[in-house]
């Protein structure tokens, strides 16, 4: 597979796993605000901060609102990463590489895409906005469901799963985090019925109520937490998401489970071995906000050695002026 | 109570569905009478329901300069243009002539080229054309075939005749919307597909799969696109032809010369490449061997391809035989090697080179349309009858300062088709692109790409610039 390809597979499904994870994050917050006492004021800033674009909305909108933070992270075209710029994005990167999706996946991106710019050029309001980032799930899931069902499970498959469960684990952490911004759990307030509310709407955000009851039952925040870090069976989990994406790199370089033939499987290797060896008293001790951003480094690392493994274009050797010569 | 088609006029123009106001013409009868029971509003009913079509296809073409993705969809209109069958055989036949002697012309410039010493063509057109490339002097590409495939467009005026109005030898684009405005009739009317027996052309990609391996020894040669990216406003149909050939469609950065033979750069390993299909200009192919200040191409493509490395559809310097100034020569040029008479006819061309034409087409600005002999897809195109005083001035100086650059036909009546505007059909001129291919032997796909100029009394059907699209029925 070309190189190009592989890398425009790989971010068209990034960009469609990361149009979805905002939705998340904005439904989140939403549902954490419906369920805020009267008197409280609605806390966007820290939603912002999880996602890692911090100075650049300040630069632009200064305080961060309802209204502002919904805009910059949904359909501000300036911002890389808001809904509307991943659609963007997914759809020309789909649009490169064409010939090797099915033509349903290209279809269900351009329809994804309509109906994300045509949300967006409508306006949003708090009505509709549930509505439009259900939508947004939805369609993204549709994506990958036509994925599955349509594109042969070689290697530009593997490319775009790898994509996104990178995506995801990565979204995974920020979403945990924005409860962690959100409210401080005071001694006193862990366990209170406010903190309980406040975790199954996040377990909802993630769709991991059903999933996380079937498991656990009661809701507490230790096992909330170690449900979405360190579940290996649930789809959203990050090490879920690190097991799948492994067993990817592996599929796409060919070598066997246990080895590793280059940066990108060592990299992968290692953090997918640190979650299946690591258990919650050890992440709470060190602090679950250190602990998700130590995380984060580490799998922009194992990015940056996917990008020089897979697709970095090197000038090559080749040998012209003998050619000539002869 | 549908549309009511009584009222249509083709007010003294040829029409293509009608024979005058109220007859419709044997093949169209049917369709016309299909179209009068519909309901009222169904038309435009299912005329949306075609755009929709398009836009979730997302069937569009780039205009340079647009925020959204740089795209525009396709405008379509969904009364299909019909031609008889006999109609056809006539066209095939002239555009099968055509393509053999043109191939026959660029081998002959690029070899011994007799067609000068026996002054048919002047020396001087040839060398001052710039689709005249020196360093493809006595290259033998495979079976002496250069130009592989062609899109050769066709105007019928009030006569009733076909006449050829351009060649496109070089990287004609537009097969794409042929395959897909298919699609959408077929989606927007199936009944009418019942009825009628309309030609496939959904045998297009398997037969230009066929062309490009024939240029290769190898019993399973790699083939692939080569495209100038997502930018370039026939991208759709690159990837479109990539998809359904199955084949890689690559830009000039996946692909590099290691050892005299072209690779591309894939996950794993380079990979040798056996056939190009570049969809890229001659100029852009290879920054070694044409212009040296451009960052686009594949450095030492041309020395591989000399040597036989590789090969290229087209065939690179084809252009010299879709200059406008050697149009004019093209009957001469049938006769010249094949011993024939054209069986499709050229329009009147006056060639500004030469001094008496020159005088001619300066005299008769208002009556003629002005073509740059180099340009494609209606830019640097004037005429004369729709231009304001200005722009005639501007181009008679254009013309004096640059004459070898101009050529200049009379302001032709194209045919029309009823389209649909509004509530009712009127009638807008259009053309018609066939697309030949050119490997074993001469194909012509049984369709093409009629072209409609959407605006009352336009004559200019570029997508760019106004234009549509129609579906082209080929009656069996």
């Amino acid at each position: 597979m070309l190189s190009r390809v592989a890398s425009s597979i790989y971010w068209l499904n990034r960009y469609i796993e990361r149009a979805e994870n905002y939705a998340r994050f904005m439904e989140v917050n939403l549902n954490l605000s419906l369920d805020l006492p009267r008197g409280t004021t609605e806390q966007w800033e820290p939603l912002v901060a999880t996602t890692g674009d911090h100075e650049r909305f300040t630069g632009r909108y200064g305080k961060a609102t309802r209204e502002t933070v919904i805009q910059f992270l949904l359909a501000d075209a300036t911002n890389s990463n808001s809904i509307l710029s991943c659609l963007l994005a997914a759809r020309e990167n789909a649009r490169t590489v064409r010939e090797v999706i099915s033509t349903e996946m290209w279809e269900q991106v351009n329809r994804f895409y309509l109906m994300v710019r045509d949300g967006v050029s409508k306006g949003l309001s708090s009505k509709t906005l549930h509505t439009f980032l259900t939508d947004v799930k939805a369609n993204s899931h549709l994506f990958l469901g036509i994925t599955d069902a349509t594109m042969s499970h070689g290697e530009g498959w593997h490319f775009a799963r790898l994509g996104r469960l990178l995506e995801r684990a990565d979204k995974t952490s920020r979403i945990l985090d924005v409860k962690y911004f959100m409210l401080l759990p005071t001694v006193a307030e862990v366990g209170t019925p406010f903190d309980i509310i406040q975790w199954s709407a996040l377990l909802k955000s993630a769709s991991a109520l059903e999933m996380y009851c079937k498991q656990h039952g009661r809701i507490s925040p230790n096992t909330v937490a170690e449900f979405l870090i360190l579940n290996p069976n649930f789809p959203r989990a990050i090490r879920y998401c690190l097991i799948k994406a492994e067993d990817s790199l592996h599929a796409i370089v060919g070598s066997e489970s246990d080895r590793h033939s280059n940066l990108a499987e060592k990299r992968l290797g290692r953090l997918r071995s640190e979650m299946d060896y690591a258990d919650m008293a050890d992440i709470l001790s060190a602090g679950l906000h250190e602990f998700f951003d130590d995380f984060q480094l580490k799998l922009n690392r194992t990015d940056d050695a996917i990008y020089e493994t897979f697709f970095a274009l090197r000038p090559v050797e080749g040998n012209m002026q003998k050619e000539k010569v002869q | 109570m549908g549309i009511r088609f009584s009222h249509y006029d083709p007010e003294g123009f040829y029409d293509e569905l009608y024979e005058e106001k109220g007859q419709p013409r044997p093949g169209s009868a049917l369709l016309l009478r299909k179209f009068a029971s519909l309901p009222e509003g169904e038309l435009q009913k299912r005329q949306q329901a075609a755009e929709r079509v398009i836009l979730n296809m997302g069937m569009t073409f780039g205009v340079y300069g647009s925020a959204d993705g740089h795209e525009q969809i396709f405008p379509f209109d969904i009364v299909p243009r019909i031609v008889s069958a006999t109609d056809w055989e006539h066209i095939e036949s002239g555009l099968r002539q055509r393509m053999r002697a043109l191939n026959l012309f660029i081998d002959d410039v690029y070899h011994d080229q007799k067609i000068l010493k026996n002054g048919v063509i002047p020396n001087d057109l040839i060398y001052s054309s710039k689709g005249f490339l020196q360093p493809c002097m006595g290259l033998h590409p495979p079976h002496g075939i250069w130009c592989h495939i062609a899109g050769i467009d066709l105007v019928r005026i009030s006569d009733g005749r076909y006449y050829v109005l351009e060649d496109n030898m070089r990287c004609p684009s537009g097969v794409a919307y042929v395959l897909e405005a298919r699609q959408v009739m077929k989606r927007t009317f199936p009944e009418l597909f019942d009825a009628y027996r309309v030609r496939p052309v959904d045998g297009y990609p398997s037969q230009l799969l066929d062309t490009l391996r024939h240029l290769s020894d190898l019993p399973d040669p790699t083939v692939v696109i080569l495209t100038p990216g997502i930018y370039n406003s026939a991208y759709y149909e690159h990837s479109l032809l990539a998809q359904k050939m199955g084949m890689e469609l690559v830009e000039a950065n996946d692909l590099v010369v290691v050892d005299g033979s072209v690779h591309m750069r894939t996950t794993k390993r380079l990979q040798r490449v056996d056939v190009i299909y570049r969809r890229i200009n001659d100029d852009y192919l290879d920054p070694l061997a044409f212009r040296r200040d451009s960052v686009l191409g594949v450095p030492g493509l041309m020395e591989s391809y000399k040597r036989g490395r590789v090969a290229l559809a087209n065939a690179p310097g084809t252009g010299v035989s879709d200059d406008k100034a050697i149009y004019a020569y093209i009957p001469k040029i049938i006769n010249y090697y094949l011993a024939e008479e054209p069986i499709l006819p050229n329009v009147p061309t006056y060639i500004c080179s030469d001094t008496g034409d020159r005088t001619y087409v300066l005299e008769h600005l208002d009556q003629l349309v002005v073509k740059a002999t180099n340009e494609a897809g209606g830019y640097g195109m004037m005429i004369g009858p729709h231009a304001s005083k200005q722009e005639r001035a501007d181009c008679a100086r254009r013309i004096e300062a640059d004459p070898r650059n101009y050529i200049a036909q009379p302001t032709l009546a194209l045919s029309r088709v009823p389209t649909l505007v509004e509530d009712h059909l009127e009638g807008r001129h259009v053309d018609l692109r066939p697309y030949v291919l050119y490997g074993r032997e001469v194909y012509v796909l049984p369709g093409g790409m009629t072209r409609v100029a959407l605006r009352k009394g336009s004559l200019v059907v570029n997508s760019s610039q106004g234009g549509g699209n129609k579906d082209t029925w080929v009656l069996s």
